[in-house]
């Protein structure tokens, strides 16, 4: 009798252990995000999706200080369309080699929440146009499309938080 | 005292016009390129049509603060290496803004050109007018130009090869492919192409 009650603080110890250990362990877990390296195929997804969702696509790079600073904005619009056929995705532009020691660090440290990969297609003349035709390359640069109203915008800036709501609110007909 | 003030009026709004013409589109392959005259790092002006042995140039938008210019610093040093010779020299103009971005002020540019050993001239575009008339929006920007006559033809727009990351895994070089066939007097197979880069600082950034 002795020894199983023991045996059961035993067990009841090294669960308590555990839980604190998962605890500990979980915002860590959550912390590094996954950001995924992907063929243009990956983005075609997107860019061709023809479910009545508009998709706000941005393109940056860790080291484009305007995307950075413009990247809080299309958070932001995320958030406030939760559960609304809107979607974000971040395409980011740094090289593959820089994936694990500067984007994903990037991603996790910025806590970003919308969908983000990395795309790799170094040869850029052979897809930019397929993004858009009047795109030249430089970023940021945005695309808001939804290919079932048949509306698209592209735009080769910076965005403000209130410019993006008012392409989204005027152009696309979504209201908050 | 009417007459002027008609003609002034309609002048402005005619220099308006070819203004945003100009803001919106740029250049396009095929349109003649005006020349111009920009201050080199070395504090001279350099123009164009002062360079009369040149067959053409490589004008390239670039600046010290992009990661992608930085890459193609080496790849822009060897194109004027291998091609000045043969009578297109790189003509480097960095058009960002220094409030902007300050590390591409007149004099970080100096320090940049120094330190790289630059063999190209590299000019100010201060006032920014240069990129907007070629219709450049990032850095690196490749336009190359092609003496006929009296003009400057604009032959090529576009990117250096099709890999900026690596300068081992580049497969297609345009530039290079570009040059070639002009001095073979050939028509060039891809006269335009595009590349990722930094949006070019503008001032008062809109």
């Amino acid at each position: 009798m002795k020894y199983s009650a023991s045996m059961f603080a035993r067990r009841i110890l090294l669960f308590c252990f555990l839980l604190v250990g998962l605890a500990l362990n979980k915002p860590a877990a959550a912390q590094t995000r996954q950001v995924p390296l992907v063929k243009l195929a990956h983005l075609q997804k997107y860019l061709n999706s023809t479910s009545d969702t508009t998709y706000v696509i941005n393109f940056w790079a860790t080291w484009c200080k305007p995307c950075i600073e413009e990247l809080p904005n299309f958070e932001a619009v995320q958030k406030q369309y939760a559960g609304q056929p809107v979607h974000v995705v971040l395409v980011s532009m740094d090289f593959a080699k820089d994936l694990e020691k500067k984007v994903i660090p990037f991603v996790t440290r910025r806590q970003l929440k919308s969908t983000a990969f990395l795309l790799d297609e170094p040869d850029q003349n052979a897809w930019i146009d397929t993004v858009d035709p009047s795109w030249s390359g430089a970023i940021p640069a945005t695309l808001l499309v939804n290919n079932r109203r048949k509306q698209r915008i592209f735009l080769e800036k910076p965005l403000t938080l209130a410019q993006l709501q008012e392409h989204l609110t005027t152009k696309f007909s979504h209201n908050p | 005292m009417r007459k002027p003030y008609y003609f002034l009026l309609v002048l402005s709004v005619l220099t308006l016009f070819t203004a945003y013409r100009f803001a919106d589109t740029g250049y396009q392959v095929g349109d003649t390129a005006s020349d111009f005259k920009l201050k080199n790092v070395n504090g001279q002006m350099v123009s164009l049509k002062d360079q009369k042995e040149a067959k053409g140039f490589i004008v390239t938008f670039t600046c010290n603060t992009c990661p992608y210019a930085k890459l193609y610093e080496d790849r822009l040093i060897q194109l004027h290496q291998k091609y000045a010779p043969k009578g297109y020299p790189v003509i480097a103009i960095n058009p960002n803004d220094a409030t902007a971005s300050p590390g591409d002020s007149f004099a970080e540019m100096q320090q940049r050109a120094k330190s790289k050993k630059f063999p190209f001239v590299y000019l100010h575009d201060e006032s920014q007018e240069i990129a907007k008339r070629y219709g450049a929006t990032r850095t690196p920007h490749l336009y190359i130009l092609t003496r006929n006559g009296q003009d400057l033809k604009v032959s090529y727009i576009g990117a250096i090869d099709d890999n900026s990351g690596d300068p081992e895994k580049v497969q297609k070089r345009y530039a290079e492919a570009a040059l070639d066939n002009l001095l073979s007097g050939k028509a060039v197979p891809q006269p335009t192409t595009k590349a990722i880069g930094c949006t070019i600082k503008w001032r008062n950034n809109s």
